[in-house]
């Protein structure tokens, strides 16, 4: 048998038609051992109060719609499970962000960020005709970890540096870019170089490591970036001296 | 009311929309696009896919194998045309894919790895690890954002269909961050909304796949098509209902009861194949509606386990050892030892089937024009006829590529004749009148009926009567159970007032097209007297030729259940004949 568990949960609620600043409200929730918490925020929702406002849809760790602050920390809650936590829980929309309404933030500025660093595959030469590229299992693995980002947004949450400045590119972003930088197909590293290497991309980072600690997929930004500022003195320097450094 | 004209308008930003979305900014990028999508596209159900997309690939393959597979894995249901385009196209589709990034994995030569999977009788599904359709998903999304005339609409929910004269001329939508409501003025539409999963209580959709454009599709007149094909996916986590790909089993996981026994040798899927040699198209490797109907079964008999969760069956992967389970199914893992505490590595899995796919949605032909001029359907939300009565593993997700590519260019000649976005005052009434309702809705008070409350009882009822196996007395339940639901339906209460994401009034909304896909589901359930892939009836336990090798069509009626009508199926060249998944020792 799976035990049953009260546990309280302190949600946040804010409507911005209604309320001057956002405040707690508490839920008492018998929750599942064998949940994750954000059964027990659909628990609420069905069954307590419907008015609450909050994103999910997978429940499998893969849509990134559910990002929120779990007893301060960012988490995926479809990925956060009552049996690791106490009787008290906090939930909060994701830090860095502003909220929208109650546990939704606002994510225009990290999808502009997402868009910004041209996240697709660039060619100088067309591609291979009628067939794939050749790509060695070596060259998958130089960036696959980086393509497993699904957007949950838990790094900006953590992010000491995002924080403080709403113009860097951040953790997500420039992990795509990164992504892209070391695929073996692409041919536009040095188009979003200039991207990078501004003021507000990877110099910013200060190099704290939270992010890659929240990221519920492991993706590892904080590695990604240090990478991206040794690769960015490189490709600087190629430039400098004349050399396109493309991948042929 | 804000207005806004676009050349297109495509509702879904899933892997159909976007593939649809970059086809015509490719080739027309003076046409505007307007992508709405009631979620940010890297939320679109597609991105819970594992297991991969098939097309042909090897040199000992072809493409009539994969078109045999495909029709006799649709229990000869499929119009043939559309098999015939779709085997064609799938393996262009897939390296166009590649070429825009997608992360597939590799054979040890570096070209794309593919793997076995259920009714196929060659390897050919191409799979990027355990996450394909995520990989597919954020590729699309990512590639999309390089085309400045697809313009996003991300968070708007889409209402209904503006249609004049018989023709579509858009759509109405509310921005959720506002609750503001926007005309969308277009002569094309392109549904692409996914599925209606949610309509049952055990399924592996998420919470987004509400039958939100069949729905729109059938209140503007347009039939649903096969309704009563869902399939039931055979390895399903108890509990929540959580996928486990058919990849488990491609990568050579066995089934077996709570006797340690490999069941499906006793239901035309046998003899049993050697523990870890994967034998193509038997066994583990048979079609999914065989191997749901075949745990129905063993229940009965009283063979299954029982768990915390319910009962189930134990699908074991521990001789695929650890380092294969962490390269090729490395999710699977994560989310078998998170949600159950099994670790497949060391434990056998519990699985039951569970609710996965729709094979029917808004009719509509090989390029996905509906018989409303204006309205296009693509993806799950369609039925063009290519599933059949049960669809194969991994053929759905190149589904939305070539769907999603052919609707694009045969929306763009339709959008180059069809006219300017004209201003209309009597589509402008339309619109107006559809606000009024979500007004009304949102403001009534009083109502006794609770939106989760009415869903319960539907989702409970459509998996009596509508489920793995049914019959006429639990069919006719259900439907006259869903009947008085959509009655009970005008009390709910909404109880938040504000425009501000207003979730309780999208849930509302949500239900309202879930009743639409439940009535359907029931009557078309009812109504079909044979057994067929998916459909298996208790009363009626043959498929019949002679009078249901045809495709069931559901009209809406305002005030009573659906009326139901039948077209002809598309034969080119295989007649219907003997599913047979007893591998090579016949």
């Amino acid at each position: 048998m799976i035990g049953i568990r009260q546990i309280e949960l302190e949600i946040m609620r804010y409507d911005p038609e209604k309320d001057e600043e956002p405040h707690f409200q508490t839920y008492s929730v018998p929750c599942r051992e064998d949940w994750a918490i954000l059964d027990a925020i659909n628990y609420v929702k069905d069954e307590l109060d419907t008015t609450l406002a909050y994103r999910w849809s997978c429940h499998m760790m893969v849509c990134g719609s559910c990002g929120m602050m779990v007893n301060g920390e960012p988490s995926l809650t479809c990925k956060t499970f009552v049996r690791d936590l106490p009787d008290k829980v906090r939930i909060e929309p994701l830090e860095n962000f502003p909220i929208e309404r109650d546990l939704v933030v606002v994510l225009d500025d990290v999808m502009q960020k997402l868009h910004q660093v041209k996240p697709y595959i660039i060619r100088k030469d067309p591609p291979p005709k009628d067939k794939e590229f050749t790509q060695s299992r070596v060259d998958l693995s130089k960036f696959k970890q980086l393509t497993m980002c699904i957007n949950c947004m838990c790094c900006y949450a953590a992010c000491p540096q995002y924080g403080l400045d709403k113009n860097f590119i951040g953790p997500a972003a420039l992990s795509l870019a990164h992504r892209y930088n070391l695929d073996s197909r692409d041919q536009g590293k040095s188009e979003r170089l200039n991207i990078l290497a501004d003021h507000d991309g990877v110099w910013e980072c200060s190099f704290v490591g939270a992010c890659s600690e929240v990221c519920p997929k492991h993706v590892d930004p904080a590695a990604a970036l240090q990478q991206m500022k040794i690769d960015g003195a490189i490709e600087w320097w190629k430039q400098k001296l004349g050399m396109t450094g493309e991948k042929s | 009311m804000e207005h806004i004209k676009a050349d297109v308008v495509i509702v879904g930003a899933g892997g159909g929309g976007l593939r649809a979305a970059i086809a015509i900014a490719e080739k027309n990028p003076d046409l505007e696009v307007a992508l709405i999508s009631k979620v940010y596209p890297m939320r679109s159900h597609t991105c819970a896919a594992e297991g991969g997309a098939a097309g042909v690939k090897t040199a000992d393959d072809s493409l009539q194998m994969h078109f045999d597979d495909t029709v006799g894995g649709g229990d000869w249901l499929s119009d043939q045309d559309v098999v015939e385009h779709f085997v064609e196209q799938a393996p262009r589709e897939l390296v166009q894919l590649e070429h825009w990034g997608c992360p597939w994995s590799r054979e040890d030569d570096g070209s794309v790895a593919v793997r076995p999977f259920g009714g196929m009788k060659k390897k050919r599904t191409w799979y990027a690890a355990d996450k394909s359709g995520f990989h597919i998903l954020h590729t699309l999304f990512q590639t999309s954002l390089q085309f400045p005339s697809i313009k996003r609409y991300d968070e708007y929910f889409a209402l209904d269909l503006l249609h004049k004269d018989g023709k579509c001329r858009g759509v109405v939508a509310m921005e959720m961050r506002s609750g503001r409501f926007f005309h969308f003025n277009s002569p094309v539409v392109l549904m692409a909304t996914g599925g209606g999963g949610q309509v049952f209580p055990f399924t592996t959709n998420g919470a987004v796949k509400t039958g939100d454009g069949m729905a729109m599709a059938y209140r503007a007149g347009v039939p649903l098509k096969d309704m009563e094909f869902v399939q039931y996916h055979p390895t399903g986590l108890p509990g929540t209902g959580i996928l486990l790909t058919e990849g488990c089993r491609g990568e050579g996981g066995i089934l077996v009861n709570k006797n340690g026994y490999r069941y499906l040798q006793d239901y035309g899927m046998g003899p049993e194949t050697p523990v870890g040699e994967t034998v193509l198209k038997t066994m583990e490797l048979g079609p999914r509606d065989r191997l749901s109907q075949a745990f129905w079964h063993e229940q009965k008999k009283g063979n299954t386990i029982e768990t915390p969760w319910g009962e189930c069956v134990m699908l074991d992967m521990r001789h695929l050892g650890e380092k294969k389970i962490n390269e090729r199914l490395p999710l699977v893992r994560e989310l078998a030892s998170s949600y159950v505490g099994h670790d497949p590595v060391t434990d056998p899995v519990p699985v039951r089937p569970v609710i996965h796919f729709m094979m029917g949605g808004i009719d509509c032909n090989l390029k996905g024009e509906t018989r409303m001029p204006g309205l296009f359907a693509l993806g799950e939300t369609a039925c063009s006829g290519l599933h059949g009565a049960n669809r194969l593993g991994s053929n759905s997700l190149t589904d939305l590529l070539v769907s999603g590519k052919l609707t694009a260019d045969t929306a763009c000649e339709y959008a180059k004749t069809a006219g300017g976005s004209a201003d209309d005052p009597a589509l402008t009434a339309q619109a107006e009148a559809i606000v009024t309702g979500i007004r009304e809705l949102l403001q009534q008070s009083g109502g006794d009926e609770s939106i989760s409350g009415i869903r319960r009882e539907m989702r409970t009822s459509l998996e009596e009567g509508a489920g793995i196996y049914r019959d006429e007395k639990g069919a006719v339940t259900t439907c006259e159970k869903v009947a008085e639901l959509r009655k009970r339906y005008v009390n709910i209460e909404v109880n938040d007032k504000s425009n501000v994401f207003n979730t309780d009034l999208q849930s509302a909304l949500e239900l309202r097209n879930l009743l639409v896909v439940a009535e359907t589901v029931a009557e078309a359930s009812l109504q079909r007297r044979e057994s067929r892939g998916a459909h298996q009836r208790l009363d009626y336990t043959e498929r019949d030729d002679v009078n249901f090798l045809k495709h069931s069509l559901c009209f809406r009626q305002p005030d009573d259940r659906p009326r139901v009508e039948w077209s002809e199926v598309t034969i080119t060249r295989s007649q219907p004949g003997v599913r047979d998944y007893s591998g090579d020792k016949k």
